[in-house]
């Protein structure tokens, strides 16, 4: 029986391959994203400069063989700032998206578990929060207890909780009436069993699909963020306040503004495309509907 | 169509008072005290105490939130601990700003994204299809204050052909302070254009794949009007829905395009008042935005409703 369940896990990954090695889509924002991922983890051991050391009478420069973005107005690298800043994107959006996950899908799927008044709170709770304007909530919840990378992880993460907890009651409704789920309550398991068992396992797709988007809206949001001087501090490094200080820059440097931007312009992307392959490759039906 | 508004009027209700009482809540347990922010490190216990008193700080929690949801509900805001004025009178400043951007921005997205969205499904597979698909990938993923960092370089840096920040007002005419909204509403509006453009695309896919197409269709009627007159009024119902949350989106989404050109709407009020911890103000902005969202959301709801009877049933 083991035997059969390994037979049949290899032959659903054979499918995925497949299916994946078809998908241009998923191919180019699983590129994007590993190389991002790859220029994070590189730099925490090395980056070309260092980028707490100021050297003034660098600053300014142009593109170069020995800055390929140039420097900024203290005569920082930007290549090697872009690197840095890297980190501080990832871990924030991805922090923000596992807030939401660990949040909301225990709370989506005892919504479609239990039914009911329950399942009515639930929903009217998250009206509530969807009513709230995300960026204005985010830019309130940071000022107020003061800016800095955790509070933004926790305002971002705050609106995630909705978005996760909504997919996966949607999906966990759609499979209590099926055959399956019958058969597991006929054998006397419980609905937190049942639950974990056979509810999980099979919303993890949709899962990960929205996981992947949320990702990019954090990124998005986390740029956001810093920009306005709300996201992390100095001396840590971050995108949005790259382009903060390129603003004050930009008559007689535009060009440093071009990196930052293009660097979450790229990241998201990446990491649209990857959820949109995604969502094809592991849905079939989707697939054939488009 | 009656029992559904109500009861559709009642949950927009109970939504709008949890949500000022969230609002109210969760400022109250703000670290500061207003009143001695208002007087500055130096004011003494006394001064702090007494000003406390006059502004109402020591009346329990419940009876200020009641005496402020009364207040609102006669449509007054309270009054703004730093400016002394009404509350109502610095949102209406700030709103004849925020509101033209809004609807601007609005209007410019639905312009570019209805055309593109049923050029692509029309055309679906083609190359333009695929090119204007990879653009709208292109415009989501972009940043509008970075968008509106480039824009600003090019139009109002090196070109000069409009103001690079600031607003004038509208006594002058509507000319000067639409030609400071211009380039904000553009940057605001490309990525929503992105999204737009993506679900007019799909919905109109949709509808196409239905039998009721294929009916006008096998009853010999063109291509054309099958696309403009039963196709596209079907696939409208999402594309209304997306453009409601825009609305909402693009009102309270401003807060950072409105630092990009240091235009003084809703979005700097808040962020001033935050700083100041000039609470009131920012419980009513944040109160009227949600109620904002609420309202708008109620519209469309109602509007499918009237458009579509099955809707109405739950």
């Amino acid at each position: 029986m083991n035997d059969h369940l390994v037979a049949a896990e290899h032959e659903d990954w054979r499918l995925f391959l497949k299916k994946a090695r078809a998908n241009r889509s998923f191919q180019a924002g699983a590129i994007i994203t590993l190389l991002i991922v790859a220029v994070a983890t590189i730099s925490l051991v090395w980056t070309p400069y260092d980028v707490s050391r100021l050297a003034i009478p660098e600053r300014l420069q142009g593109p170069s063989g020995a800055h390929w973005f140039g420097t900024d107005h203290f005569g920082r690298d930007i290549v090697s700032m872009i690197m840095e800043g890297s980190r501080n994107s990832i871990a924030v959006a991805l922090i923000a998206v596992g807030i939401g996950m660990v949040i909301g899908v225990p709370l989506g799927c005892w919504a479609a578990a239990k039914r009911g008044w329950i399942d009515e709170v639930f929903m009217r709770t998250s009206d509530i929060i969807f009513a709230f304007p995300a960026l204005l909530s985010a830019v309130m919840i940071t000022a107020i207890f003061g800016p800095g990378a955790v509070n933004a992880i926790i305002a971002i993460g705050i609106f995630n909780i909705p978005v996760f907890a909504r997919v996966a009651r949607g999906a966990a409704l759609s499979l209590w009436p099926r055959e399956f789920i019958l058969a597991a309550r006929a054998s006397g398991k419980g609905p937190a069993r049942i639950t974990a068992e056979h509810i999980l396992p099979n919303i993890a797709n949709l899962l990960l699909v929205q996981g992947t988007i949320q990702f990019s809206l954090g990124i998005l949001a986390e740029a956001g963020l810093s920009y306005v001087g709300l996201g992390a501090q100095p001396p840590a490094t971050s995108w949005g306040r790259m382009l903060a200080e390129a603003q004050t820059m930009m008559a007689i440097a535009p060009q440093m503004a071009i990196a930052p931007g293009a660097a979450i312009i790229v990241t998201v992307l990446g990491l649209n495309l990857l959820g949109d392959g995604l969502r094809d490759v592991l849905d079939p039906k989707l697939r054939r509907q488009r | 169509m009656l029992a559904y508004t109500a009861h559709r009027l009642l949950i927009v209700l109970v939504t709008l008072l949890v949500a000022s009482a969230v609002v109210f809540f969760v400022l109250e347990i703000v670290p500061g005290d207003p009143a001695r922010l208002m007087l500055g490190l130096n004011a003494t216990d006394d001064a702090v105490a007494a000003l406390r008193e006059q502004m109402g700080l020591n009346q329990p929690v419940l009876t200020r939130y009641f005496a402020w949801l009364a207040g609102m509900a006669r449509g007054d805001f309270g009054e703004s601990l730093t400016y002394s004025v009404p509350v109502t009178e610095l949102i209406a400043d700030r709103v004849i700003v925020s509101l033209p951007l809004a609807l601007l921005a609005l209007g410019l997205s639905t312009a570019i994204a209805i055309p593109v969205g049923i050029f692509t499904a029309a055309r679906r597979g083609t190359r333009a299809d695929t090119a204007a698909m990879a653009g709208t990938q292109l415009g989501i993923a972009i940043p509008n204050f970075w968008f509106a960092l480039l824009l600003v370089y090019v139009f109002a840096v090196t070109l000069q052909w409009v103001p690079a920040g600031g607003f004038p007002g509208w006594d002058d005419g509507v000319w000067p302070g639409l030609r400071a909204l211009i380039l904000p509403a553009i940057a605001l509006a490309l990525p929503q254009a992105a999204i737009l453009a993506r679900v007019a695309r799909s919905a109109l896919l949709e509808t196409l794949a239905e039998d009721y197409i294929r009916t006008a269709r096998a009853k010999g009627l063109p291509a054309n009007r099958v696309l403009w007159r039963h196709a596209l009024r079907n696939a409208m119902i999402p594309v209304l829905t997306i453009l409601g949350l825009q609305f909402a989106f693009l009102l309270a989404g401003t807060i950072i395009i409105e630092n990009v050109f240091f235009l003084p709407g809703l979005g700097q009020l808040v962020f001033q008042a935050i700083n100041q911890r000039d609470l009131i103000v920012v419980e009513g902005v944040v109160v009227l935005l949600v109620a904002t969202v609420v309202i708008v959301n109620f519209l469309v709801d109602l509007a499918y409703a009237w458009a579509d009877p099955r809707l109405r049933r739950r």
